[in-house]
């Protein structure tokens, strides 16, 4: 799957299919500051993710 | 996952409340958690016109979307900060959202109109960067408030922002500032009434809130901010929620009831009536506020670029 990060932007290739939490894990990014997009949908952490879909990881942390 | 409400699929897990939402009770969810806030700390009073502090990201468009949705009368305010292209991208963000909703929204910008920005502010007045911004920000808001004869400013401070303060400021057992942290500032002479309507929703929430309801929002990072206390605070708290959920509502909710009551007059008093600015006519402990001598000093400093202040800040922490 692709998976897209940011801050800074950034893409990465993830072997599929891989359910939220795992994925945020591999990554090493806290479920606390994230939310995890799956083709334009909102999906929570037990969500299986497929091989095929576009995930984008959303930081939702910000400094002001 | 299943909905805690009608058993359809989550779209969020929310640990604190041990409790997943589809989207429509997610959204219900939030709702609720904004009027309780109003309501508990007594925040605004039904058909009051508000104006709402808008940056163009998560929170402060969440914040204008709830207080719309909940029937006030809630008006924009954004300010161009000059931050180079955040600032230009952040305000298409405010405007997009305001003009496909209808809703008012007026646009300052420091460098037109006070000739200044901040980064520039930054180097001029040797105050980092968000000082030089919060300051700005405050006394705008504030004027535009009582100049527009708004009955309360509205800023998208969320739960994680509160918790992160008061986290800081019990590290150094702050007790002034810890005194004055409240969700609501009632109005004072030349000061409107302030409310922090999402100190019950996270960032999570907040953001979450924006993907369900299809608002764009800006969400990069502000280039000024990278780094600052307040981040690594957040962070801290984050591994501590992850490990025990619900630490940080309860950390900051508790403080509010059980704290801040035994703080209360602890505050330091300003010394000496306020007196007014004889620049802009604001209230002031001195002969020109704050704002004014930041004006004052940035504006007859050369222009600095975003760009230059980030190679400045690198290269003082070597």
């Amino acid at each position: 799957m692709r998976v897209l990060l940011r801050n800074p932007r950034r893409e990465v290739e993830v072997a599929g299919p891989l359910q939220v939490t795992s994925l945020l894990d591999r990554l090493e990014l806290q479920r606390e500051s994230h939310l995890v997009i799956c083709d334009g949908t909102l999906v929570p952490v037990d969500s299986q993710l497929p091989d095929d879909c576009v995930v984008e990881i959303r930081p939702v942390i910000s400094g002001g | 996952m299943k909905c805690r409400v009608c058993r359809g699929p989550a779209v969020i897990d929310l640990p604190r409340h041990n409790a997943n939402f589809c989207s429509d009770h997610f959204l219900q969810f939030c709702r609720r958690q904004v009027e309780r806030a109003i309501s508990d700390f007594d925040m605004f009073a039904p058909g009051d016109r508000v104006l709402v502090a808008v940056s163009g990201g998560k929170d402060s468009l969440a914040l204008w979307d709830l207080l719309i949705q909940l029937g006030y009368q809630a008006d924009g305010l954004y300010i161009g900060l000059g931050i180079g292209d955040y600032s230009d991208e952040s305000c298409g963000y405010a405007q997009r959202f305001a003009d496909e909703r209808n809703l008012q929204l007026r646009v300052v910008s420091l460098r037109d109109e006070y000739g200044f920005d901040v980064p520039t502010a930054s180097v001029a007045s040797r105050r980092v960067p968000c000082s030089a911004c919060g300051l700005t920000k405050r006394h705008l808001f504030d004027a535009a408030a009582l100049e527009g004869g708004y009955d309360a400013v509205a800023t998208g401070h969320n739960l994680d922002d509160e918790a992160a303060v008061l986290f800081g400021n019990t590290l150094r057992w702050e007790i002034d500032y810890l005194a004055r942290q409240s969700p609501v500032l009632p109005a004072r002479s030349g000061f409107p009434k302030k409310a922090k309507p999402l100190v019950r929703l996270s960032e999570r929430e907040t953001a979450a809130w924006c993907v369900v309801r299809n608002i764009d929002y800006l969400v990069e990072e502000c280039p000024m901010a990278a780094g600052n206390r307040h981040l690594g605070y957040k962070e801290a708290l984050n591994r501590i929620e992850e490990r025990s959920p619900g630490t940080k509502a309860s950390f900051y909710l508790n403080f509010l009831e059980h704290m801040a009551p035994l703080l209360a007059g602890q505050a330091k008093q300003e010394s000496g009536a306020l007196s007014v600015c004889s620049s802009c006519g604001s209230p002031t402990t001195g002969e020109v506020c704050a704002f004014c001598r930041l004006v004052s000093v940035s504006a007859a400093h050369e222009a600095v670029p975003v760009e230059l202040l980030g190679r400045r800040s690198r290269g003082g922490a070597r």
